[in-house]
């Protein structure tokens, strides 16, 4: 089953005219946002975007731009008011780790 | 120890620092290289390196418990470096590893009878999909870690498997044309490791996606909890001061028992709030209505207020009874909203927007509901 958050509000942009159909896009999104047509990439399931930032960052091409961050209302709440140990700290539960086992 | 591990220079990882207050790990705070997770050591190229024992033993379940909820979690970091599973050579598979215990163990315990090379990194203690959100788990960590461990010596192939969720971090190209090492993303669990080596690494659409199963949203509700122990007590530090200043202008005597007595009962919605908001948000995800999390708290605390005031306290006052209407969900809403950092699906936009909409609100509510329990005690 594939959880959805908010709909409409994922920063991810993808410029079709730089992709070389390499693939990377689809094989490190963890949510499937990605899918093939005609040989390039494109966004086929915006919503599930979770920002993680993957496939930003293995686009040899640089087509995809996504503001990546942790969707961790503690940290949200602990960055807006200046505070320190903003997250993964001993008290942290941000263990997505623990969810996929590595 | 070994002189492939000693050596290992410490990662200079100031963002980690910045962001995660002790959670770098110190030499000191390395787990020990002893027999209890290791098994010998063997040869290559580039000297020793420790052989891990692939089957979990005692201390390690203890260790996980206490990880599980919260206790130390930070001395639980493994040593960064290279370490071999079963007999490998040159030719065999090297996968990367975070140096997160719980990590590293649910990765061994997977591999008994496989022959494969792990490259611990160090980022610093912390789990992988954590690590690579930082960068700790990035780039520039594999890059060094490659080089520190000679890898290049021990194998003659080229190719390091890291697992997916570390591609936040990591820019596969950028490895190749730093290190020379081609990175192939291996599946998202690590039971699936076995499945991927034997199929020629590549790892199918269910190796690729993350789940969030009952059983794996309720492994984080112990440190969840951990984390409300201390406002639950003040709470009830409050409530108890209430109630002795109430009992003293009510009939003017302390009774301790019955003081006593009253602050429990009064503290009981609030445990049981902390307890829906933790435990059954998670557990009931899925199937509570609506999407932003927030508002899925805040309809389960509706129905404690309205569980707990028809089947604990009927009876009670208007005032009291709008109070909790008011407090409850506030508390469940909130510990919903929290729970955003648990998940394997929320994105950041989507908590600040969530968060613009639901924290005013929540704040209002509990605020008023608090003025109302504390005035209900005088009237
Ligand atoms: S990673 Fe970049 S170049 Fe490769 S398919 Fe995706 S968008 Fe196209
Ligand atoms: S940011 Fe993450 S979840 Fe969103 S499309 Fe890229 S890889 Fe997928």
């Amino acid at each position: 089953m594939k959880f959805k958050y908010l709909p409409n509000v994922a920063t991810l942009e993808l410029d079709q005219s730089k992709c070389n159909g390499c693939g990377m896009c689809l094989v490190v999104c963890p949510q499937e946002v990605f899918s093939f047509n005609e040989k390039v990439s494109s966004i086929t399931d915006r919503d599930a975007c979770l920002e993680c930032g993957a496939c930003a960052r293995n686009c040899p091409q640089g087509a995809i731009r996504v503001r990546a961050g942790v969707g961790c209302a503690y940290a949200v709440l602990m960055d807006k008011f200046n505070l320190k140990g903003s997250c993964c700290n001993d008290s942290c539960g941000c263990s997505l780790e623990d969810i996929a086992d590595r | 120890m070994s002189r492939s591990q000693k050596e290992l220079p410490m990662a200079s990882s100031d963002n980690a620092a910045e962001c995660c207050p002790g959670a770098v790990a110190g030499e000191d705070s390395y787990l020990a290289l002893e027999e209890n997770w290791l098994s010998g050591q063997i040869e290559t190229a580039a000297g020793p390196v420790w052989r891990v024992d692939t089957t979990l033993n005692r201390k390690d379940q203890i260790d996980a418990v206490k990880m599980r909820l919260g206790i130390g979690r930070m001395s639980f970091a493994v040593p960064p470096g290279l370490y071999a599973v079963g007999n490998p050579d040159d030719a065999s598979s090297v996968i990367v590893s975070a140096n997160y215990k719980l990590s590293f163990d649910s990765l061994r315990r997977e591999l008994s009878g496989l022959n494969l090379w792990i490259l611990v990194l160090d980022t610093g203690g912390i789990n992988v999909w954590c690590a690579a959100g930082k960068g700790t788990f990035g780039t520039a960590e594999v890059v060094r870690m490659v080089e520190a461990s000679n890898l290049s010596e021990v194998v003659s192939h080229r190719t390091l498997i890291l697992p997916q969720l570390a591609a936040p971090g990591v820019a596969a190209h950028e490895v190749r044309s730093q290190a020379g090492f081609k990175v192939i993303y291996g599946p998202v669990r690590a039971a699936d490791i076995p499945g991927f080596l034997k199929a020629g690494l590549k790892a199918g659409p269910e190796m690729r996606r993350t789940s969030f199963t009952l059983a794996e949203r309720l492994v984080l509700a112990p440190v969840e909890l951990v984390g409300v122990v201390r406002p639950l007590i003040g709470v009830a530090v409050i409530l108890l001061l209430l109630n002795l200043i109430a009992s003293y202008f009510g009939d003017g005597r302390f009774l301790l028992t019955s003081v006593l007595g009253n602050t429990v009962s009064a503290s009981l919605p609030f445990v049981l709030a902390v307890v829906v908001g933790t435990v059954l948000v998670p557990a009931l995800l899925p199937y509570i209505p609506g999407r932003p999390l927030a508002w899925k708290g805040w309809l389960l605390g509706v129905l404690l207020a309205f569980a707990y005031m028809t089947v604990i306290v009927p009876g009670i006052t208007l005032l009291e009874t709008a109070a909790y209407y008011l407090v409850l969900p506030a508390i469940t809403a909130f510990l919903g909203m929290n729970f955003t950092g648990s998940t394997t699906y929320t994105s950041l936009s989507g908590v600040v927007k969530e968060m613009g909409v639901a924290l005013p609100l929540i704040i209002i509510s509990a605020g008023l509901g608090l003025i109302g329990l504390g005035t209900a005690y005088f009237v």
